[in-house]
């Protein structure tokens, strides 16, 4: 289970190297995306995290909110 | 794992940089005045008017101490009781957009609206700059331009 983060936190995270990545439609993510974050749509993220992630280190994934 | 819940909405909410397409457009918080005056609620009015008048501007954001965006104060309620306290003359409770909102969007819905002015704030109520219509119908007019001009012209 994901630990849930705040705005801070996840820049802190990602300031000391975690692996940012967005889950939304590859369309949402070429519009907007937070700096250096990577695209793996949900239903491709069980596929391609394993191949495309470092296991090493730590990884944040966003969508649009919390809803 | 970590989940950032807030996600996205939250990070463009605040006004934070964003990479992709649409970074490269102006949105309602890159156009927005950070110059415009505010004032505190425990104010005088006719204090708040001359500072106001004094730097050029014809509108005054009311915030509180951690700069939430609590009203506004346009030409028509500048030119009230020079006594009263910016409590009793502001308009309370503008309606606020958050700084993610396209140019393009803004300036319709001000013009469709006649909206003078608008408060740009974060999702938590603080103010990131005033929206004036003229500015967002500038901005609209020459990203329409520009992009029709680099599309060769094309409909």
């Amino acid at each position: 289970m994901p630990q849930p983060i705040d705005r801070d936190e996840m820049r802190r995270l990602v300031g000391a190297g975690a692996q940012l990545v967005e889950v939304l439609p590859a369309n949402e993510y070429k519009e907007d995306h937070l700096p250096g974050a990577i695209s793996m749509p949900l239903r491709r993220l069980e596929k391609e995290a394993r191949s495309s992630l470092d296991r090493g280190r730590p990884l944040v994934v966003y969508c649009w909110d919390s809803a | 794992m970590y989940d950032y819940e807030d996600g996205k909405l939250d990070w463009l909410a605040a006004g934070l940089p964003s990479e992709g397409t649409n970074a490269e457009r102006p949105r309602a918080g890159d156009v927005a005045r950070k110059d415009v005056p505010t004032c505190r609620l425990d104010e005088r009015l006719g204090d708040v008017r001359d500072r106001v008048r004094e730097a050029g501007w014809d509108a005054c954001v009311v915030l509180n101490e951690e700069r939430v965006v609590f009203g506004l104060l346009r030409s028509k309620e500048l030119e009230t009781d020079p006594d009263r306290r910016i409590e009793e003359a502001m308009r309370p409770g503008p309606s606020t957009f958050r700084p993610f909102v396209s140019i393009e969007e803004m300036a319709a819905f001000m013009i469709e609206h006649d909206l003078d002015s608008s408060p740009i704030t974060t999702s938590d109520g603080r103010l990131v700059g005033l929206l004036r219509r003229q500015d967002a119908a500038k901005a609209a007019l020459e990203l329409h331009e520009r992009e029709h001009h680099s599309d060769g012209g094309k409909a």
